[in-house]
């Protein structure tokens, strides 16, 4: 049993456009209070929380391209699967440096891998997506490694 | 085995987290999350079949995080985390951030820890883990 074509397999290795951030110190300090840090560090915005990197290069489109869900278009980097479930697997993430205002931040999305597995209750999917965080001028902040499962 | 003070098998803190409306709100506005299962009962109850409004999985890492940078202090940095949403959790739930460390090398002065977080059921709905660099102590 095959669910993977060769073409699904052909895209393994893309990637999207890099995005750029600006980290601001009110932006930390309205994530720290969201999530009730109490670090003073983090409070005060010097410092971002380490996950404060997931929300910094979220979309941010018009109302009429957001879905009626409220989720923007999908990003194109996972070609359609025959299989339609999709749930979150986890997260892997290295960290290299801190986050700090005034930090310009480069990320890039790309397709690590593609393959299937047959689960107890049937064939899975699992997407392998690498996130690169850099600073401007290259120096690595953090790499996250997430996988999907669709089942 | 032991470094600045820590040993294996030393638990960390806990520390209890009860998310509200309040605070899911101004989580997804900070990190722009417009997905309604996080702020719009009727179409999640309704349309996504969940029983209750649903708290982001990257809020429950960052919980696990807190966990982690509270009990380190100024001892050292974090260098690896990871997390998987194993079941979903919704407001009214009250999730417990727990923690070990399972290995600690004098060498390289990195700590591996052991996390989850709990519900009120005893369920695992976050396991992680992480991993440490701790500043070498002076002598």
């Amino acid at each position: 049993m095959a669910l993977l074509t060769r073409e699904h397999r052909s895209v393994i290795g893309r990637t999207l456009p890099p995005v750029t951030a600006e980290v601001t110190r009110r932006e930390i300090c309205k994530y720290a209070a969201a999530t009730g840090q109490r670090l003073q560090r983090f409070i005060d915005g010097d410092e971002a929380p380490p996950m404060f990197l997931f929300g910094l290069f979220t979309p941010i489109l018009p109302r009429e391209r957001l879905g009626q869900d409220g989720l923007p278009p999908d990003s194109g980097l996972v070609p359609e699967l025959p299989l339609k479930r999709v749930m979150a697997g986890g997260s892997e993430q290295s960290w290299f440096r801190g986050i700090y205002p005034g930090d310009v931040l480069v990320s890039q999305h790309t397709l690590l891998d593609l393959f299937e597995k047959e689960g107890t209750r049937g064939p899975l999917i699992f997407v392998v997506v690498e996130n690169r965080v850099e600073t401007e001028a290259g120096e690595p902040v953090m790499t996250e490694r997430s996988t999907w499962i669709a089942r | 085995m032991e470094l600045s003070g820590i040993r294996t098998g030393d638990t960390l803190p806990e520390r209890t987290f009860a998310p509200d409306e309040v605070q899911l709100f101004l989580y997804n506005a900070a990190i722009w999350n417009p997905h309604r299962i996080h702020y719009d009962l009727p179409y999640t109850t309704g349309e996504e079949g969940h029983p209750a409004i649903v708290i982001d999985g990257p809020l429950q890492g960052d919980f696990l995080t807190q966990l982690v940078l509270e009990w380190l202090g100024d001892l050292g940095t974090l260098t690896a985390f990871t997390y998987r949403n194993l079941r979903a959790s919704y407001v009214g739930d009250s999730l417990t951030a727990t923690g070990r460390v399972t290995d600690i090398d004098t060498a390289t002065g990195e700590v591996a820890l052991e996390l989850a977080l709990v519900n009120g059921e005893g369920e695992v709905v976050t396991p992680g883990s992480a991993r440490v660099s701790v500043k070498a102590s002076l002598p």
